[in-house]
């Protein structure tokens, strides 16, 4: 029988939850690196038991976690060979990103705006999401603040800039979200290698056709009225961006507010809020069999990070947008004042598609009917930061 | 002898002690002691000073002898009673945060 393995990151370790595809019983495991910040974990499609993790903090800066087990245990990548990763000191330095601002392969280290209109420079800061190759266990994605894209082809041990990206000419006119300038959105093309699209608050939505070497801003139809012009090429908060792999390019995005849509591998967006009680949030997602049906948590607003009503509701399209239901049984509908962060939903490929996602206050739900109903499946975790899910054999 | 005294979650890190001793040739300044330490454990590089910069991260703070030293040069020869293994040094996060 199928398995699911959760893998949750929070403000104080990580969790991992594992069900067999009734999804009705759950193991629970961790803290993992307790009480650092691991603001994502994600498994390897190429190799589940191949697992990266973000692990950060604003004492003593970033690293990178890896486990070759499944997250029974973790180490540093980098650890010689023939020498047991744990237990044991980790001799390896994972955590060494440096943006290439070399004359060869890397772009000058400029700035970019800061909250107050003035330029600032570059300064790396942590990782945000990780996002493994389909094809490769060692290869990984690493979306940084201040925003770029780094990849590592050994494993996690070191860590190379994509600065194509960082170098694209409109950098001056990025700024930072609430959270920082953070590039959290990375996503491959499983039908062409050279392909992938990348999300950054507050710069916008890019595409790369050649693997990684140049970019372009995809905001057309984007409209941000807190920008000098809404209709800018750059400079739009986009929140989260999520695609079925099935059909890649066809898009549905999170933007601070409005949710958006593109068919054509985001040349172009147009919104499909519809009907929700507020189209501000941060998550997206799309079911792993239905390509039209999506979800989201709407939030009330900027200024109050929190679900409208004190209702927790996950609100879902089968229309590709625009016509939105309220999915509320097994969810709390009244005091209820948490938000859902950008990373903290996701989905698994059972026939039945199961849906997950975290909370900040430190709840982990569980949809095993596509959203029908919801169980918690742990009600106190710390603070959840991301969400992923794995389909096992 | 030099005695390093690390936060809580660089133990945990690391593998090590509480304490961590070091042999330091002479003249001990911070920058030598730091060494010595990223030298032993290779995972501590980036967590005390900035890869890049080589500058104490903002939130920590370095403090020997009840003196902080935090801003001193880094290679300004450290206390004697550090030097000669009588009293530790100490790297300290700032108390923050929950």
């Amino acid at each position: 029988m199928s398995k699911v393995r959760v893998l949750v990151g929070t403000r104080k370790g990580a969790f991992i939850l594992t069900a067999d595809g009734k999804r009705d019983k759950w193991d629970v495991s961790g803290p993992h690196v307790a009480g650092w910040e691991l603001y994502h974990l994600k498994g390897s499609p190429a190799d589940p038991n191949r697992l990266y993790a973000s692990q950060t903090s604003g004492w003593f800066g970033q690293l990178i976690q890896r486990s070759d087990d499944g997250g029974k245990t973790w180490h540093q990548p980098g650890t010689p060979p023939g020498e047991v990763p744990v237990p044991g000191p980790p001799k390896a330095v994972s955590n060494k990103f440096v943006y290439d601002a070399s004359g060869e392969t890397g772009k000058p280290l400029t700035t970019h705006q800061w909250y107050d209109g003035t330029q600032h420079p570059w300064e790396f800061k942590r990782v945000w999401h990780l996002e493994p190759s389909l094809t490769d266990p060692n290869t990984v994605y690493a979306g940084v603040e201040d925003a770029a894209i780094f990849r590592s082809t050994d494993g996690g041990e070191n860590w190379h800039e994509l600065s194509g990206l960082r170098g694209h000419g409109t950098g001056p006119r990025w700024q930072p979200g609430a959270g920082g300038m953070c590039l959290h959105t990375i996503i491959l093309d499983p039908k062409n290698p050279q392909r992938m699209w990348i999300a950054i608050s507050a710069a916008g939505a890019f595409r790369t056709d050649d693997g990684g070497k140049s970019w372009k801003p995809i905001n057309r139809g984007l409209r941000s009225q807190y920008i000098p012009d809404p209709n800018a090429e750059v400079g739009h908060c986009v929140h989260h961006i999520a695609m079925n792999p099935t059909r890649p390019g066809v898009m549905f995005m999170q933007k601070h507010w409005d949710v958006m849509r593109s068919d054509d591998a985001g040349d172009n967006w147009t919104e499909i809020s519809g009907n929700l009680p507020t189209d501000f949030g941060f998550v997206i997602d799309v079911h792993a069999h239905e390509p039209e049906t999506i979800y989201v948590v709407p939030i009330k607003s900027d200024g109050e990070h929190f679900v409208p009503d004190g209702k927790l509701r996950v609100f879902r399209s089968r229309t590709g947008g625009n016509e939105w239901e309220a999915l509320t049984k097994g969810l709390p509908q009244s005091n209820c004042y948490v938000n859902v962060l950008r990373d903290a939903m996701a989905v698994d490929s059972l026939d039945k598609c199961g849906v997950y996602f975290g909370t900040s206050g430190g709840q982990v739900y569980c949809s095993a009917d596509a959203g029908d109903s919801w169980n918690p499946i742990v009600r106190d975790l710390p603070g959840v930061l991301s969400v992923e899910v794995q389909t096992l054999p | 002898m030099i005695r390093v005294i690390l936060p809580q979650h660089l133990r945990t890190l690391s593998h090590a002690g509480s304490e961590v001793t070091l042999e330091v040739e002479s003249p001990v300044t911070l920058r030598a002691v730091l060494d010595a330490l990223e030298a032993r454990y290779p995972m501590l590089r980036g967590t005390i000073r900035d890869h890049v910069t080589q500058q104490r991260r903002p939130f920590l703070r370095f403090f020997a002898c009840e003196e902080d030293l935090s801003h001193e040069s880094p290679d300004a020869a450290l206390p004697d009673a550090v030097a000669s293994g009588k009293e530790p040094l100490l790297i300290i996060g700032a108390i923050a945060g929950g």
